[in-house]
């Protein structure tokens, strides 16, 4: 059984119908080069001995990430990983606040509490993943559940990866999402290797969106390089979720072009592989494809360029003078009280 | 005051807090059309509908995972496990997520989670457990572990309002078989304040959940003995009454410490290291721990009989502890 691949973007014209206008087109590579460059600089201050633990990075995964965020809803929510840096900037996380996560800092989201990509701003519609993939799946379902019994016309994106797909929370919160036709869509990074594990030995069929057809679904293929692409895939589907029409699997295929965490050099994935994925980068595609489509000029690169590069000096300034977690306060906020429901979402 | 059985005051409760607020639905399996395994949610259905009283597929992860994503997104989802065993197959939601989303994200997450346990009537290893001690140990969990009807509602609903994921163990041999007195109107009972459940001044037992009856029919045997004991009912594990239980040691100067899961790793273990840590001085015996041995909950009826604590193993200890 063959499960729909999507086709890569063509024109101005076909992005315009689906949606974007030229300022936004220039946001998105302003997000991605805001990813990467993110992720570029915690490299350094991960081997400067700034950043504690481990780092992790989406290298590759820029276009997927940021094509899916800017498909979503304001008031739609989601539980983004490791590899989806893009989506926190395109919901508009600020980049210090991010620094200072990697830093263990007080200014980070999860105040020193969590590390790395672990973390989330909730204002923005975003909930902090977990280390057990795909745990955030299920929950990511239970917010679609609340939608549903109340009526709103809001979205939830639980993402994952092809390796997750092997665990049971994946099949659950599918098996639950198509049997309640749950307004959430599913997003499946696949960048071909879970840690050293190829696909061969993750799954047996050709595709993960393959699976959608299981849970009563529609799933789709679609080249996680292609921004634009992708974008067209996850807004297709998120509206479709918002009218009533249930879940949809997408699956977006990139490489990880870096290895697990920095401490791999990925070793076991082949030089070809490589090679042949560096070819279609996600940021240079677009860069290219805004060239020629939508007269991006040499002036409007180095003003995205410079106001990005000023953007990322400024964070790190910023999250270098947030102050380190005080430890007497390392008790308290294990509990909730009631104030703390005192949101707006939980009124 | 009506009386009630523990189910109907646990059934009564839930109705009435879903009547109250819009917030709170249930989801388990088999909770809607056909009430609940045990019956708990018999005629939900028809009273809030089929998305408030949603019926799953088997599936424990997606149905505390889906708790939570729920209570994320501001409702105040109570979800049952049909039976308390079962919670294992939601471990990784419990403890992973639910316990430690507020600590990391600030975002807290209002769950109960009914968790029908114990033993007493040939359930067997895989529906007779008493897991409390485990998620006792989990920083970010409440449990609760009501004895009584009245306490049965009132700690649910308080289990409701709370902010936080909380366990509330419901004891199937407590169901039908207990009964009292339970006010109509909606009640709460603050978490972490333990309970007189029967007066004495030369040993307390400090116990929960169905425990509390066996430890009160064994107090009873010796009050003929001139050995009056005091029946400590802490409800709620996390918080436990900690300052209450060390009054009473102080009172009493003997403690056993009674509970129906297996001894090691139990909580019963943490009440006694306390005691040792900050009574130690007030203590005329030391504590004692009665519980069930370190096995699987056995099927067949004599064999679950040597398993869980009797009154007669609490009476002999209690004698031990007045011979001292």
């Amino acid at each position: 059984m063959a499960v729909r691949e999507a086709e890569p973007v063509g024109s101005l014209q076909e992005v315009k119908e689906a949606g974007l206008d030229r300022e936004d087109l220039l946001g998105i590579y302003r997000h991605m080069l805001i990813t990467r460059g993110i992720e570029e600089r915690g490299h350094i201050l991960y081997r400067q001995g700034k950043i504690p633990g481990s780092f992790y990075t989406g290298r590759g995964n820029e276009g997927a990430a940021v094509g899916v965020a800017t498909a979503m809803g304001p008031n739609d929510v989601g539980t983004p990983l490791h590899r989806d840096m893009g989506v926190h900037i395109t919901r508009g996380v600020e980049p210090w606040r991010i620094i200072a996560q990697y830093m263990g800092r007080e200014g980070g989201p999860t105040r020193g509490r969590d590390g790395n990509v672990h973390m989330a701003v909730p204002e923005l519609g975003l909930h902090p993943m977990v280390s057990h993939l795909p745990a955030m799946l299920p929950v990511a379902v239970g917010m679609a559940l609340a939608f549903k019994i109340r009526g709103d016309r809001r979205v939830a994106l639980g993402w994952f990866g092809e390796g997750s797909a092997a665990r049971g929370d994946a099949h659950e919160g599918m098996n639950m999402a198509g049997v309640r036709q749950l307004p959430v869509v599913f997003i499946c990074d696949n960048n071909q290797w879970a840690y050293s594990t190829p696909t061969y030995l993750g799954y047996p069929i050709e595709h993960i969106a393959d699976r959608a057809a299981a849970y009563g679904f529609d799933g789709v293929v679609v080249d996680g390089t292609d921004v634009l692409a992708v974008y067209r895939e996850a807004k297709a589907a998120i509206e479709k979720a918002r009218q009533g029409g249930g879940p949809t699997l997408i699956e977006c295929l990139t490489l990880r072009m870096e290895g697990h965490a920095v401490h791999d050099d990925a070793f076991y994935v082949p030089k070809e592989m490589f090679e042949q994925w560096a070819a279609q980068d996600p940021i240079e595609r677009f860069r290219t494809w805004l060239r020629s489509n939508a007269d991006l000029t040499d002036d409007e690169e180095d003003q995205i360029t410079s106001v990005v590069k000023r953007l990322l000096n400024d964070a790190l300034e910023r999250a270098e003078e947030s102050p380190l977690p005080d430890p007497a306060g390392l008790e308290q906020g294990v509990f909730a009280s009631a104030e703390d429901l005192d949101t707006p979402h939980h009124k | 005051m009506p009386e009630l059985t523990y189910i109907q005051a646990i059934s009564d409760g839930l109705r009435q807090e879903m009547r109250r607020d819009q917030r709170v639905f249930v989801l388990g399996q088999d909770v809607g059309v056909y009430g609940g395994a045990f019956k708990v949610t018999l005629g939900f259905q028809e009273e809030f509908g089929p998305w408030r009283v949603l019926d799953t597929p088997l599936s424990e992860t997606a149905i505390v995972g889906g708790a939570t994503g729920a209570a994320l997104m501001g409702l105040r989802p109570v979800a049952e496990m049909q039976f308390a065993d079962f919670i294992s197959c939601a471990w990784d939601h419990l403890v992973t997520v639910a316990a430690k989303q507020f600590f990391r994200g600030r975002t807290p997450v209002p769950i109960v989670v009914r968790l029908p346990s114990g033993g007493g009537f040939s359930g067997g290893p895989f529906h007779s457990q008493n897991p409390e001690s485990s998620f006792a140990h989990i920083p970010g969990l409440k449990i609760v572990c009501p004895a009584t009807p009245h306490d049965a509602k009132g700690l649910l609903a308080t289990s409701i309002e709370d902010p936080n994921p909380v366990l509330y163990f419901e004891h199937k041999h407590l169901y039908r078989r207990i009964k009292g007195e339970v006010p109509e109107e909606r009640y709460t009972i603050p978490f972490g304040q333990a309970r007189v459940h029967r007066e004495g001044d030369d040993a307390v037992v400090v116990t929960w959940g169905a425990m509390v009856h066996t430890a009160s029919d064994a107090a009873d045997q010796l009050a003929g003995e001139g050995f009056e004991v005091e029946v400590l009912d802490l409800r709620t594990l996390i918080p436990w009454d900690k300052a209450r239980v060390l009054e009473s040691v102080r009172r009493c100067s003997k403690v056993l410490v009674l509970h129906e899961d297996t001894r090691t790793g139990g909580f019963g273990g943490e009440i006694a290291a306390t005691v040792a840590e900050e009574a130690f001085e007030d203590l005329d015996a030391p504590v004692m721990r009665v519980a069930a041995p370190d096995t699987p909950v056995p099927f067949s009826p004599g064999l679950e009989k040597a398993f869980l604590p009797q009154v007669e193993d609490v009476v002999k200890s209690l004698q031990e502890l007045a011979a001292y």
